[in-house]
């Protein structure tokens, strides 16, 4: 079982909050998947390289030149909350 | 006319005969949706105004002056992004969620004339196998109102199975568009990876992820996929397909080696999926074509390595949604960590709190190589296993799920038992290549779908293959909510 | 105190000049209204992807070479998850264990002529963050701010980030690396490098030790925006550190602030815990892997570097250090001399009316080497009548003035005003001849020793030509007709 304290780092990292109930079952499940996973220890993985992406690419890129850039009011469209044309989030502190 | 008895190609002939309207294709699919969607659910958004004026801009054309496909109605996974219209991803956090752009397949559909009826519900985010996780209602199956259409693409595939549309589009991560379609008797087609623009899908699994076809007919996927295929500048990681993809018309198999991936028949396949699969293999062989047992012993760890890069990319892209720039925000946070922490914990739901840890853990200081590395290093065994078995065959075949269709509620308790159902289809995303489920026929009265899957960018040959053994099969394709009256 | 030495390492962030961010096609912009210069893929928006500005790897790619490093012939980006309200994307793209350049170095020349070496460990792509407005506080930071405002026009400019080894042992070395730094990165057109508007940034790492022990624990002292605050903030950080190693105190690794304004630093340390950034690959870019081709062409385009350009001048122009300097020092103002120099014979001349000159009159009108309304070919003009003696040294100067003024040729104006100076033997000896038989009196007092007359009849001579003779060849011709 994944710790009590571990879970909770990890939420902490995620934003995540889970109380009481919620948060065991999670604990429950989490350690339950965790375990599952470890059956990759029994390959041998030694001498092979990790796979990022299945079919091989390189070198994309973009040439430097400008794109229309969003209306401001449609930028701000789906803002929860604004002010001064500018996103508002609660104090950082 | 009885849209269970039309497909995309039939609407296609009725506009450009001037048979039917725009108009009446459109309401045709609006009084089925009228119809059925009490029981099945399959939409979370029905734009009836907007198919409208879309069909009457159509009607103002004449005919001749009309693209092939001008018209013809479509469904759209809330997963892709629809400029001006409500896309949820299926999630409370995405609620009222309007993007300011349309995805590039989305564009495409949109310049080929084609009549957007609404967004179709899904798990949240992609992520299940049974569209229960969906943040906002249930989907049903049109086979069995009791049981699930599969997931997370489920009302994708269940507009299709109950005619509320002739095509739709999914999106397929684990086999979130093979699944579904075996579990409702429908096509679904996942390409390979990289044939299709991910420029607007908003994304679950980065390296897995691709957009793909749902209907009635093989000839009427490979239609969707030419639509919707082709090398994008805003998305890095596609590529396109080396051509158009014509429509397919072959009647035999000869020639053609299919190898039977020997770890899917083991105990967790059902008989009644065993018995459909293997009238498959004997129409195959009737064909033409030669079957032969493979083996990939690597599969057996695909849904372990899966289940650690999959929620490992999650855990990243679904960090954008904290409440600032769009999407929900919580009330009453103190600072700005509560109200991420309370944003994130009201807007997501259960399974995608559990992927995001899960994800955040493998990835975290000191787990990094022990998990990631080790399931990256798997894929590269897997991509390995395929790469040696299509040097012996042309095309691999299996069961598309181990199981039918299941009953609702029955594995939400066991999330294990969920992710264990995907066994035959994730290995196919971890490798990137391109994999179908067409229908095969039935098992206690519900679908079995058959599973092929060919080398990467074989999407004209797996087409062609596909529809030679559909014509072979012929499965009915009409569930009991056709006779359903109101 | 004696025995105590720094250990400094500096992070550069430089913001390049390209002209979209490095991930989306928005205009890279400077004091724009807020959220103008944005679109959905730097707004962060579900189903957006980055797709990688070729320009910026160029630019990144420069920068690498001229700080002497080796290019990694396959480079990824990598993802650094945190959340923060100016990330958008609740992750910043950037590069983490296979950067683009590894293992360069910069040599740094004091004012007393010694070098130090300093190397560089590695340069890396990523891009920008928002920018982030406190509101509500009565300081505008965010002690005491109620809430805060977030722009975005700011996020996606690209950024190269330089990291020095730690091989800097003073504050002055540390401004002397950064301001050596900032002129190489002038040198590459490839950034304003201005750290008041942001395009140059500084973080500095900073311990200290008693000399020959290992390393002590390190703070690190952030978002230094000018040369003199980071030479301040780390001499009294630097002091606190062995104040309280002295006192017995440890220190603490932690993140610090110096404010210029009461000369204090103060702890940043947060209640939250250190990063976990869980990188790992970016999984919507691809590799980027430059070939052998590439990289010839970048370094050959590379321009010349100051050292180098200082000591070609002094051997090849025969200019003084100090010439050299700052001729080397400003790009555009070499290039203007070099330019000069081309068309007039006079190496010393040109090197003088570069520096002093010209220089004079950009300062004092504000402008750039660019922007001078005298061309290097116009100057080169104006110094060829001074060097043949068409015109006096005073005289030469005045016309200058009017070139800055008016835009015109030297020619023209020296023609038009009539000024060049009387150069004519011919035309002069006769005046001459003239004017000493008209003055046989102080003809027979210059005959008799009184040199001090000749001064009389220059000025004699002076007025008839209104100043315009030439007065070497006057004073020789008097000599000569007087002395016979």
């Amino acid at each position: 079982m994944i710790s009590r304290e571990e879970v909770e780092h990890i939420a902490r990292l995620a934003r995540l909050s889970f109380a009481g109930e919620e948060f065991e079952r999670l604990r429950h499940d989490l350690s339950q998947i965790i375990e599952y996973v470890q059956i990759l220890g029994e390959l041998d993985l030694s001498g092979l390289a990790p796979t990022a992406h299945a079919v091989e690419l390189k070198n994309v890129l973009r040439p430097d030149e400008p794109r229309p850039c969003l209306a401001h009011e449609v930028a701000m469209a789906n803002g929860p909350a604004v002010e001064d044309g500018q996103f508002v989030v609660p104090r950082i502190g | 006319m009885d849209p269970f008895t039309l497909t995309a190609h039939d609407c296609r002939e009725l506009l450009s005969s001037g048979r039917v309207s725009a108009t009446e294709l459109a309401n045709l699919y609006l009084d089925q949706i009228e119809r059925v969607e009490g029981d099945v659910g399959a939409f979370l958004l029905v734009d009836r105004e907007g198919a409208l004026a879309q069909a009457a801009a159509v009607d103002a054309k004449a005919p001749a002056d009309r693209l092939p496909w001008e018209g013809v109605p479509i469904g759209l996974k809330d997963l892709l992004c629809v400029e001006g219209m409500e896309t949820t991803c299926g999630s409370r956090i995405l609620k009222g969620y309007r993007p300011p752009y349309d995805a590039t397949v989305v564009a495409k559909l949109r310049a080929a004339g084609l009549v957007f009826l609404g967004k179709l519900n899904m798990d949240e985010f992609a992520m299940g196998s049974s569209t229960e996780n969906s943040g906002y209602h249930l989907t049903r199956n049109p086979w069995d109102l009791e049981r699930v259409p599969g997931g997370s693409s489920g009302g994708s595939a269940a507009c299709v199975a109950a005619a509320e549309a002739p095509w739709s589009l999914g999106s397929d991560t684990g086999g979130s568009i093979r699944q579904p379609a075996s579990l409702c008797g429908v096509v679904g087609l996942k390409p390979t990876y990289g044939a299709v623009s991910r420029y607007g899908l908003v994304a679950f699994a980065s390296s897995l992820d691709q957009i793909g076809p749902f209907a009635r007919t093989v000839r009427d996927a490979a239609a969707l996929l030419d639509l919707i295929a082709g090398g994008d500048p805003m998305d890095s990681t596609s590529l396109g397909l080396p051509g158009p993809i014509t429509v397919p018309d072959r009647t035999d198999l000869g020639g053609l080696r299919f190898g039977i991936i020997r770890e899917y028949l083991g105990e967790a396949c059902e008989p009644g999926v065993r018995a459909v699969f293997d009238d498959a293999v004997a129409a195959i062989q009737s064909l033409g074509g030669v079957c032969e047992e493979v083996s990939l012993p690597s599969v057996e760890k695909g849904v372990a390595a899966y289940y650690i890069i999959a929620p490992a990319e999650a855990s990243s892209n679904l960090a954008r949604f904290d409440g600032v720039r769009y999407g929900h925000r919580a009330a009453g946070g103190v600072d700005l960590l509560d109200m991420y922490n309370r944003t994130r914990s009201e807007g997501f739901g259960d399974e995608v709190k559990r992927r995001i840890m899960i994800g955040t853990y493998v990835l975290s200081a000191g787990y990094y190589e022990a998990y990631y590395g080790q399931a990256q290093r798997t894929r590269t065994l897997i991509i390995e296993d395929f790469r040696r078995a299509f040097g012996a065959v042309d095309y691999l075949i299996s069961p598309t799920s181990p199981t039918v269709a299941f009953g609702v509620g029955e594995r939400t308790q066991d999330p294990l038992a969920m992710y264990l159902s995907d066994l035959c289809t994730i290995p196919v995303n971890l490798a990137g290549l391109p994999g179908i489920s067409i229908p095969g026929g039935f098992a206690g009265g519900l679908p079995v779908g058959i599973q092929l899957v060919g080398p990467h960018f074989s999407e004209q040959g797996l087409l062609d293959a596909s529809y030679a053994l559909e014509q072979r099969l012929d499965v009915r394709s009409r569930p009991p909510i056709a006779e359903v009256t109101r | 105190m004696n025995d105590w030495e720094a250990v400094i390492g500096l992070e550069i962030h430089v913001q390049l000049a390209t002209a979209t961010k490095m991930f989306c096609g928005c205009p890279v912009s400077f004091g724009e209204p807020p959220n103008t210069r944005v679109c959905p893929v730097c707004l962060g928006h579900p189903g957006t992807l980055p797709v990688t500005n070729e320009r910026a790897v160029e630019y990144a790619a420069r920068i690498a070479l001229a700080l002497d490093c080796s290019i990694a012939p396959r480079t990824i980006f990598h993802r650094k998850n945190y959340f923060y309200a100016d990330l958008p994307k609740g992750y910043q793209i950037s590069q983490f264990d296979l950067p683009l350049g590894l293992g360069g170095h910069l040599d740094v020349e004091l004012d007393d002529g010694s070098t130090f070496h300093v190397g560089i460990t590695r340069v890396h792509m990523e891009e920008d963050a928002g920018k982030l407005v406190h509101a509500g506080g009565a300081t505008g930071r965010i002690h005491g701010a109620d809430h805060s405002l977030v722009d975005f026009n700011r996020g996606g400019t690209p950024l190269v980030e330089i990291v020095s080894e730690p091989d800097l042992r003073t504050p002055e070395q540390a401004r002397s690396f950064l301001t050596h730094l900032r002129s190489l990165l002038q040198h590459l057109d490839v950034s304003d490098v201005n750290m008041e508007e942001g395009s140059l940034r500084c973080d500095a790492n900073v311990s200290v030790r008693r000399r020959g022990a290992p390393f002590g624990v390190r703070t690190e002292l952030k978002n230094m925006n000018s040369f003199r605050y980071l030479q301040r903030g780390l001499e009294v950080e630097i002091e606190r550190q062995i104040e309280a190693l002295e006192a017995g105190e440890t220190i603490v690794q932690e993140t610090v602030h110096f404010d210029p304004v009461s000369g204090r630093i103060s702890s940043l340390r947060s209640k939250e815990e250190s990063h976990d950034y869980r990188y790992f690959p970016e999984p919507d870019l691809v590799p980027i892997e430059l070939d052998e081709a590439y990289v010839q062409r970048v370094r050959s385009s590379l321009p010349e570097f100051p050292a180098a350009r200082r000591e070609r001048l002094q051997q090849h122009y025969g200019l003084s250090p100090y010439d050299a300097g700052v001729l080397s020092a400003n790009r555009e103002l070499g290039d203007y001399f070099e330019r000069v120099a081309e068309l007039v014979n006079d190496d010393k001349l040109s090197a003088n009316w570069v520096t002093g000159n010209l220089s004079g009159y950009l300062n004092a009108a504000g402008l750039e080497v660019g922007e001078s309304t005298v061309t290097p070919e116009a100057l080169a003009g104006l110094l060829r009548f001074l060097a043949d003696g068409t015109l006096s040294g005073k005289l030469a100067k005045d016309v200058f003035q009017m070139m800055t003024e008016s835009g015109r040729e030297a020619a023209d104006i020296v023609a038009e005003r009539g000024l060049g100076q009387i150069s004519d033997v011919g035309e002069l000896e006769a005046m001459i001849a003239g004017i000493v038989d008209a003055n046989p009196g102080p003809a027979e007092d210059f005959r008799h020793g009184n040199d001090r007359v000749l001064g009389f009849f220059v000025g004699q001579v002076m007025k008839q030509t209104k100043g315009q003779a030439n007065p070497q060849l006057v004073n020789d011709l008097l000599r000569r007709r007087i002395l016979g």
